[in-house]
């Protein structure tokens, strides 16, 4: 047992003292790691945050086009997680991947885009919610339908309430512009940004403000 | 393709999912590129680290979600193993020092220093075992995942690894 008790016993420690610790560019590395890993298919999903007027938003796309734009939330990883639950974890961070939107959404916000001009992946949705999203999408800039008429162009005249049940679980808003959707009696209605968001949006596009 | 197996006996109560792919590559990278510093040469550890977490992504969807770092680490292990085959195969301009150790052992440990050099002596899963349980201070059980092995038995190459290094210095200290 004399080599239980030597005076090497600290050969661990040497160990750990001696461990390198090799300085890593984590956004080069990942930015790598997402190229092959896009090249490969690997991804479910790639993610960015984006600043806006509207703070900063969550963006998630995948290979079919934008699935997502966020709302900031009190959690910075809450829309993380929440996507990695619906649709799997293999999500990667990829700011390049992003540059359309977030030039499209500088021009809309400075008032000089009136449409956007991206392919978006409906995959978060289903039903009638993507009947009421879809049917939302094409209200033009600047224009209103009320949540009645947005039922009824989605096959369901009488379902107003579920159509802004389904409004409220847009996951694109902006790009696809549930702001657009008023009251019958000219309320504001809801919004999942928040009314002031709602109004702000409406006030951009040149519409009068909603009671 | 890598894929690295549960652990045996590992519980599945209470078991986790995955988290998004981006948390975990940020949160284990700099595990795996400390390990692969003291298996591979500077200038491979980067590249081995690319493969690893690609390697990762591709069984995500298998993953539990249950210690990353180990899992990570047995794939991390066995790409830096793939990384000396691949250069044993190479014609080496080196290979007249002929240096010879346990495949697929590195013929040398990159880094400098007595203790480094003590520990390319050895085979190379005592050596793994040495640097998770000391460099990385991992408990036995997740050393035993990355090992392929138990955990009574990742504390044995431990205690052998150090039983050999305190052996090889008693010796010197004796000639």
């Amino acid at each position: 047992m004399s080599a239980d008790r030597s005076p090497h016993d600290d050969v661990g420690a040497e160990i750990s003292a001696a461990m390198p610790s090799p300085s890593l560019d984590l956004e080069v590395l990942g930015g790598r790691l997402e190229e092959r890993a896009g090249q490969e298919g690997l991804l479910t999903a790639t993610y960015t945050t984006l600043e806006s007027p509207a703070g900063l938003l969550f963006a998630a796309a995948s290979e079919r086009g934008l699935l997502l734009l966020g709302y900031p939330t009190t959690r910075p990883d809450s829309r993380l997680e929440d996507l990695s639950e619906r649709i799997g974890p293999r999500l990667i961070s990829s700011p390049a991947r992003f540059e359309t939107l977030r030039r499209q959404l500088d021009e809309y916000f400075a008032g000089k885009r009136r449409d956007f001009e991206l392919p978006l992946d409906w995959s978060l949705t289903s039903g009638f919610v993507r009947k009421v999203l879809v049917e939302t999408a094409h209200i033009p800039y600047g224009e209103t339908r009320s949540y009645g008429q947005i039922a009824a162009l989605a096959g369901s005249p009488r379902a107003f309430r579920a159509a802004g049940s389904a409004l409220g679980a847009n996951p694109i808003p902006i790009v696809v512009p549930c702001h657009r959707v008023l009251r019958s009696d000219g309320g504001v209605g809801g919004y999942g940004g928040g009314l002031e968001m709602k109004r702000l949006l409406l006030g951009l596009e040149g519409v009068p403000q909603p009671r | 393709m890598v894929v690295a197996a549960p652990s045996i006996g590992e519980s599945r109560v209470g078991r986790s999912r995955p988290q998004p792919f981006q948390l975990f590559f940020e949160e284990q990278a700099g595990a795996v590129a400390r390990y692969l510093s003291t298996t591979l040469p500077a200038d491979e550890v980067e590249e081995c680290l690319q493969e690893s977490f690609l390697a990762a992504l591709r069984a995500y969807d298998d993953f539990d979600g249950a210690r990353p770092r180990a899992w990570v680490l047995t794939i991390a292990r066995r790409k830096s193993i793939d990384f000396h085959r691949a250069r044993a195969r190479r014609p080496a301009p080196d290979a007249e020092l002929g240096e010879q150790l346990p495949a697929p052992a590195p013929p040398e440990i990159p880094l400098s220093g007595d203790i480094w050099n003590e520990v390319a002596g050895l085979p190379e899963k005592q050596r793994a075992a040495l640097v998770l349980r000391f460099g990385l201070d991992m408990p036995h059980r997740e050393i035993g995942t990355v090992l392929a092995c138990s955990a009574e038995a990742a504390r044995r190459s431990v205690h052998e690894g150090l039983r050999k290094l305190r052996q090889t210095r008693l010796k010197e200290e004796a000639a």
